[in-house]
């Protein structure tokens, strides 16, 4: 009757409206819990804005390409927000409701399958980039420090920069042997981008090997350079090229993160 | 002859180097509560999850209701309901947002939803801890909880996966008395158990297996009659009890359990007690012959761990 099932190999994930209804249960879980989730994303960079940004900042007389520092620094909090919202929320988030809640389980035994569950983690992941970049953005708003009108770019861009970061979360929890694996991405691959992507000072000022790895391999030099144009843009198309980079990552990282997942699952 | 709801033929389930489902042929009947019972390992659980379609088969068929598992898992999985033997309940959620939530994934939609799971707090008997976490509910309640949410799409095949193990004897019974309810509401039940008398309590038949096979198969009656007669006597274990044992019944079975003689005979009822009237043994002492008896012959004693 029935054909001898094929082990699944690697391919492009199947996925229906189903999706939704992982990200849903997510939201529904962070709504519950709204007030822990959403004050102490606020306060945050309000702390950096006041340390380094009017502190430091007030050492750093020179301007960096036509802004102080405060303004240099203010798109580049939006982005690491953008960044540890959706990593956090797919490596240490994901594996919580993955190994120890067993959520996944329990998922696809309804008519909900593998694929879509780790595309609503991801879907969910870039939402939280969109909420924690949108409370950033209203804090440097507060503070004076947008110039652009297209300064509203940088919600899509936090979406997008987050399914990026979502999905390159996933693929380590789907390796990581256990929670404790997470200490590796995060202090070799994270610090190192919250420090060198044009975050606290210029990539020019970096030797020139460590610039082209920082605009090569490093996400966030990216998002950087995108929320930065949206918020002091200058009608430059200087941000194409981190566009077309991350347009072109993204996608990879989706598939390889549904597909590594599923071999980690479904074996 | 009953409609067969799940045939399985030569199915067969592979990792690197364990063949944990070896090449086994079976069938389920529609209203029936079958049983699927084997020491550890034996491959139980891995043939549940092959029939709600959440691991792939190596080779061989499998279909319910006439659909295949490997191409029509959502049909499938839309009428089955699972009962896991890990908790997997959502943590984050309360009792009737559990089933809410679960509810949502099977389409369901919001009204209808609440209405089950109202319902299913008063089957299951949680209409008091509805708005409780997880957390707070005894090992009992969460398993009545899983059977609830189990049920959230009303489902015609239930998978029940070690459903009372870990449970006191009152919350066993419970549990119990909801699978008998199921079962005359026309539901076709899976039940996976270490415990011979619940199978021998709840199913129609049983299939048992060991490493992979199926070994055995009938109504839970017919098996023991099989294999253990009507009555096993027990006596303490000495040699002189044996050798008389083994001059008395030269067709029976004798198994030393530790230090008790084990026999089994295929003599009608009554055969031991007349023994023993006119031979008073140490510690001698007859009952019926059960399930567990035909389990552990046909698996034997060694530990499975």
């Amino acid at each position: 009757m029935t054909a001898p099932q094929k082990p699944e190999g690697f391919g492009l994930p199947k996925l229906t409206y189903r999706v939704w209804k992982v990200w849903r249960r997510n939201f529904d879980v962070f709504m519950k819990t709204f007030k822990t989730n959403f004050f102490p994303p606020l306060l945050e960079p309000i702390f950096y804005l006041a340390a380094m940004g009017t502190g430091l900042g007030a050492l750093i007389t020179q301007s960096i390409e036509g802004q102080s520092y405060i303004q240099f620094l203010a798109p580049a909090l939006v982005s690491i927000t953008i960044m540890y919202s959706s990593f956090f929320e797919c490596t240490y988030g994901s594996f919580v409701r993955m190994y120890y809640q067993r959520t996944f389980d329990a998922i696809i035994a309804t008519p909900i399958s593998i694929e879509e569950v780790i595309a609503g983690e991801i879907l969910w992941g870039a939402t939280r980039s969109l909420i924690g970049g949108a409370i950033v953005l209203g804090v440097v708003a507060a503070f004076g420090l947008i110039s652009s009108p297209l300064f509203l770019l940088v919600l899509p861009v936090a979406f997008f920069a987050g399914l990026m970061f979502s999905a390159i979360g996933l693929c380590f929890t789907a390796l990581a042997p256990n929670i404790d694996f997470f200490n590796y991405p995060q202090y070799l691959f994270i610090t190192p981008m919250f420090l060198l992507s044009s975050t606290f000072f210029p990539l020019t000022l970096l030797p020139r090997p460590l610039q082209i790895f920082a605009q090569a391999v490093l996400p966030l030099t990216h998002t950087v350079n995108l929320t930065r144009w949206s918020i002091f843009g200058n009608g430059e198309l200087s941000f194409i090229p981190s566009l077309v980079w991350i347009a072109a990552v993204t996608p990879v990282f989706f598939v390889l993160a549904i597909n590594l997942m599923k071999r980690r699952l479904i074996r | 002859m009953p409609e067969v709801l799940i045939r399985a033929e030569g199915l067969t389930k592979k990792y690197d180097d364990l063949l944990a489902v070896d090449s086994i042929d079976f069938e389920v009947f529609k209203g029936e509560c079958c049983g699927f019972l084997g020491p550890n390992g034996a491959g139980k659980t891995t043939t549940i999850k092959m029939i709600h379609c959440v691991l792939p088969l190596t080779s061989g068929s499998l279909a319910v209701a006439g659909m295949s598992v490997s191409e029509k898992p959502r049909e499938i999985k839309k009428m089955i309901g699972v009962a896991p033997q890990e908790e997997n309940l959502d943590p984050d959620f309360t009792t009737i947002t559990n089933l809410l939530v679960y509810a949502r994934y099977f389409d369901i939609p919001k009204s209808e939803a609440l209405e089950r799971a109202e319902n299913l707090l008063k089957f299951s008997q949680l209409e008091e801890k509805r708005n409780v976490v997880i957390d707070q509910l005894s090992t009992g309640m969460k398993r009545r909880l899983i059977l609830a949410r189990a049920l959230i799409n009303e489902p015609q095949v239930l998978l029940l996966d070690e459903p009372t193990t870990g449970l006191d004897p009152q919350a066993r019974h419970l549990i119990w008395d909801k699978i008998r309810s199921l079962k005359k509401q026309g539901v076709t039940i899976i039940l996976t158990t270490h415990y011979m008398d619940e199978a021998a309590e709840l199913c129609d038949r049983t299939l048992i297996m060991d490493s992979g096979k199926i070994i055995e198969e009938g109504a839970p009656v017919d098996l023991v009659k099989k294999h253990a007669g009507e009555e096993v006597l027990e006596v303490d274990y000495d040699e002189k009890v044996m050798n008389m044992l083994k001059e008395k019944f030269p067709d029976a079975r004798l198994e030393v359990v530790g230090e008790r003689i084990h026999v089994f005979t295929s003599q009608p009822h009554g055969v031991f007690t007349s023994f023993l009237e006119s031979f008073p043994t140490k510690g001698a002492a007859v009952r019926a012959a059960n399930l567990e008896d035909v389990f552990l012959k046909l698996t034997g004693r060694k530990l499975r761990e």
